[in-house]
This record gives C-alpha cells, structure tokens and sequence, in this order.
C-alpha cells in the first residue's frame, strides 16, 4: 500500500513538472520573441480617461530601451500616465527570468482562448508582486496582463495586436488603474459660490482610470539614446 | 461730443491718481511672477499632490498660460476696486471742485457731458485691462514659455491644448472688459449721487464687496438673488477655460462647455451697465447746481 502510494504522488509530481514545463515554456516562448526587440520607437495617439480629467488625444512618442527603460513623451505638451504603470510592459515584465510560472486554467478572451499563466517573481528588487498573464498558445502574443506592484496598485493592461505581431509589438495598448479622489479646496482654486452638484462629485471618485495607445509605427533595433530616459 | 471726450480723458490722466492704478497691477504682477520663477515648482507640487498619487505629470505645467490664469484669479477680484477710484470720481469731484456748474453751463448737454464722462472712463478702465493683459498674459508667456494649459479646478483637472489656449485668453479679457464696465458705470451711477470725492468711492468699493460676498456665500436664502447680481457674473470669464467632453470622456480641441453661462452673463452685465449709466443720466439732468 505504502509502494503504491509513493508511486501514485511520484507520478503526480512528474505530471507537475511536465505541466511546468510546458508552462515554462510559453511563456518563454512569449520573452523570446519579445528578447528580439532591443529597443524601440514608437508613435501613437494617447487617450486619457480618467473621470476627474478633461483631456484630448494627444500624438506621443514611445522611447523602449532594454531592459526596462520606458518613456512616453507628448509631442509639445503636457503628458499624463499611471504612476508607475507604464513600466509595467510585457518587454520590462519579461525582461528576466527570475520568476516562477504557475498554469492558471485557460479562459476565453476576445474570441481566442487563451492560457492564464501567473507570475511571482523570485527576485525581491522587481518592481512587482504577481502578474497574471492571458497568453495565446498560437502565436505566443499576451493578449492582457493584471500585475500588482510594491507602491503602486494594480493595473490591468490589455493589447490589440497588428503589424508587429512578429515582434510580439502591441498595435494598441491599454493601461486601466485605480484612481484616487481628487479635491482642491475652493480657497486655493478661488472658485467660490459655483460648487458641482453632490451627485456630479461622487460620479468622478473612487473611478477606474484608463490610458490607451493606439501605436500607428515602429522603429524597432534601430538604437535609442539613452538620454530620453 | 468727440472734443468733450477727448477734454474728459486728458482730465483723467492729467490726475497722478490715474497711475496709482497702472503702478500696483505692475508691482503685484512683478511680485508674483517673480515668486512663481523662483519657487513655482514647489507651488505646483502642492496644487498636483492629489493628482501625483495617481499620475505621473509630464511636461512644462508652470507655463505662462498657467500664471495668467493664477494672476487674473488673484487680480480681476480686485481691479475693480482700483476701477472705483476714478470712475467714482467723474461727476462727485467736480461737483466738490465747483467745476460741475461751470461744465453745464456751456453749448454741450448734460446728457452729452455725462456720456462723455462715462466713455472716458471707459476708455482709462480698457486701457488698465489692456495693461492687466500685457503684463499677466504676454509678459509670463515671454518669462515662463508657453505649453499646454493644466488647469486645476475644485473637483476636475481641464487639460487645454496648447493651441487652443490663447483665443480663450482673448475671450477672457473681452468678457473681463465688461465686467469691468460694469464697474464703471456702477461708479458713474454713485458720483452723480455726491457731491464729494471720498464718499462714491468708498460706496462702489461697498457695494463690489458686499455683492460679492452674497455671490459667494452657499446660502439657500440668497440663492433666489444671485443671478440677477452683477457681482455673481464678474467671474465667469472663467468658463472660457472649460471644456466639453464626449461620451468616452474625451475633450473637444476648441470647444466651451457653457457657452449659454457666458452669454447670460454678458447680457446681465450689459443690463446692469445700461441701467447704472441711464440713472446717472437721468439723476445729472435733474440735478440742482445752482445750489
């Protein structure tokens, strides 16, 4: 009896490991492809909605240089981003290996069906606590992410892909975060007497925030200075 | 009429009192701008602490379409109290010096010499707002730059264009320039009232102050008179600088969330202006100057 047990939990392990495995192996797969892009340069147009912000779309420019250096830069203006959410990328996320994947099941996401694989990291200088990943097994494109941070929340991020599939480059991105109430008193602002209804006010707190980047070009391995970040 | 308006203007800026005005919009705006160049960061730090919890601000925020809008909130409260000091003055400083008589005795009407009054005050109040203007709107463009406009209300944030900035800025000051008027002409209304200098003055000063502490108090009991106020309008040069949204929350380039506000405003104001220069038409050509 005690034999058989012992075979029974030695085969449970070895389908353990070959299910790591294979895990292990998408996911590599996922930061091989994106391992071919040393840096890049990208243009976009950013759509910020946050519901205490009134902003329009604005033409950027996406600076990625490896392993982790991100920046994006309105082209003469005035940039808003999620703190510290933009770093959290595929590239920079799978920039190391110092992780362990565990198989999560597999879920339908956009007509595809896709692995969900989470990542904690081993290494405790990472930025981030855990990242669930929505993985194509096909085409080895991650389709969307949810990491937690150290310091700064949670964010979702969720991607279209097209011309730069190749690269596993996102033709759309979309950073969804937390936002935290905003006021200013009416003594600083001077806008006294013309105080926002009670209901507008609860309308624009404690809302999800989203950024999107609808990418139009890359100019990918062509080297970006090091002086943009 | 045009040689009364042209005595009438050189009259008020012959007064060295005329000046006191130019010289302390200069001095608050210098000041100001001076403090800003120095120690804006940390100004604008403190204004984006709520933001800087959730976003990442990137980009030229302390520009001078920024430090216009910071000076025309601190100033356009108070010129009108610096507006007071001449145009309170038209007729009741006459009237004091015994020139009053002397003005309505000659070919031209009273009426004609009151409008000639009020136009030239009209002109010495558009002539401080052109001022007011240079200095906080293209003087801190010259010294801070120019970006887009992040706007920091009460409850929302408006980001404006870079682009779409600086017609609203020459809207603003169209719309402060009736404000102003209404100044003016509330003077005007209180010197034909007087028969001395201190006393208009110090009553316009009154009444801006007092109608403007109703405008802003919370109070359901003066909510029923607040819009007929003047003073409750002054400010609405402000709307110029707020935007409309789309469904998916995204600002339209060029366009102003209320512009029925700032209509409705301009016609009160204009009413009021109207109304303040008639009554003191109507009062001067009943007025007894032989006493």
């Amino acid at each position: 009896m005690k034999f058989k047990s012992t075979i029974f939990i030695g085969i449970l392990i070895f389908i353990q490991s070959l299910t790591n495995a294979q895990t292990n192996a998408l996911v590599e797969r996922v930061r091989l492809k994106l391992n071919t892009v040393n840096d890049y340069t990208a243009e976009g147009v950013m759509k910020t909605d946050v519901s205490f912000i009134k902003a329009s779309l604005g033409k950027v420019k996406v600076y990625y240089k490896k392993p982790n250096l991100i920046k994006v830069k309105k082209d003469g203006g005035i940039s808003l981003l999620p703190k510290g959410g933009v770093s959290i990328t595929m590239n920079s996320l799978l920039s190391t290996d110092k992780y362990i994947a565990i198989e999560a099941g597999k879920q339908l996401y956009k007509g595809k069906t896709l692995d969900v694989i989470k990542l904690v990291p081993t290494d405790d200088k990472l930025d981030w606590v855990i990242s669930t990943l929505w993985i194509d097994p096909v085409e080895a494109l991650v389709y969307k992410t949810f990491t937690t941070t150290k310091d700064n929340g949670s964010f979702e991020i969720e991607m279209d892909y097209g011309a730069y599939t190749s690269y596993g480059l996102p033709s759309k991105i979309v950073f969804g975060f937390n936002t935290k109430d905003y006021k200013l008193p009416n003594g600083i602002t001077l806008e006294f007497g013309d105080e926002a209804p009670i209901s507008k006010q609860k309308a624009m707190k404690n809302k999800k925030g989203t950024i999107e980047i609808a990418y139009s070009s890359y100019i990918i391995n062509k080297g970006v200075s090091s002086s943009l970040f | 009429m045009w040689p009364i308006i042209q005595i009438e203007t050189f009259k008020i800026f012959k007064r060295p009192r005329t000046y006191i005005a130019f010289g302390a919009i200069a001095a608050l705006i210098l000041v100001i701008q001076m403090g800003l160049k120095i120690d804006g960061e940390s100004y604008a730090a403190f204004l984006m602490k709520d933001i800087n919890n959730t976003l990442i601000v990137d980009g030229n925020v302390l520009n001078g379409y920024l430090v216009c809008y910071i000076l025309l909130q601190l100033l356009l409260v108070h010129v009108p109290l610096l507006v007071a000091l001449i145009a309170a003055d038209m007729i009741s400083g006459e009237a004091n010096l015994g020139t009053l008589r002397l003005l309505l005795t000659t070919p031209y009407s009273r009426t004609q010499w009151i409008l000639a009054k009020f136009i030239a005050a009209s002109f010495y109040t558009i002539l401080l707002l052109i001022w007011l203007a240079f200095l906080a709107l293209f003087l801190s463009m010259w010294i801070f730059g120019t970006d887009d406009l992040f706007l920091m209300k009460s409850n929302y944030v408006v980001l404006i264009e870079g682009q779409d900035v600086f017609w609203r800025y020459v809207g603003a000051f169209v719309f402060a320039s009736f404000s102003l008027l209404t100044v003016t002409a509330l003077g005007f209304l209180m010197s034909s009232l007087a028969n001395n200098s201190i006393g208009p003055i110090v009553a316009t000063i009154s009444a801006i102050v007092f109608f403007t502490i109703l405008s802003t108090l919370n109070i359901p009991l003066f909510s029923a008179i607040k819009p007929y106020l003047f003073t409750t309008h002054m400010n609405n040069w402000k709307e110029f600088f707020d935007i409309k949204v789309t469904d998916s929350n995204e600002a339209i380039t060029g366009s102003i969330l209320n512009v029925a506000k700032i209509k409705n405003s301009i016609i009160v104001l204009v009413v009021h202006i109207i109304l303040f220069v008639s009554a003191s038409v109507w009062i001067v050509r009943k007025k007894d100057i032989l006493s």
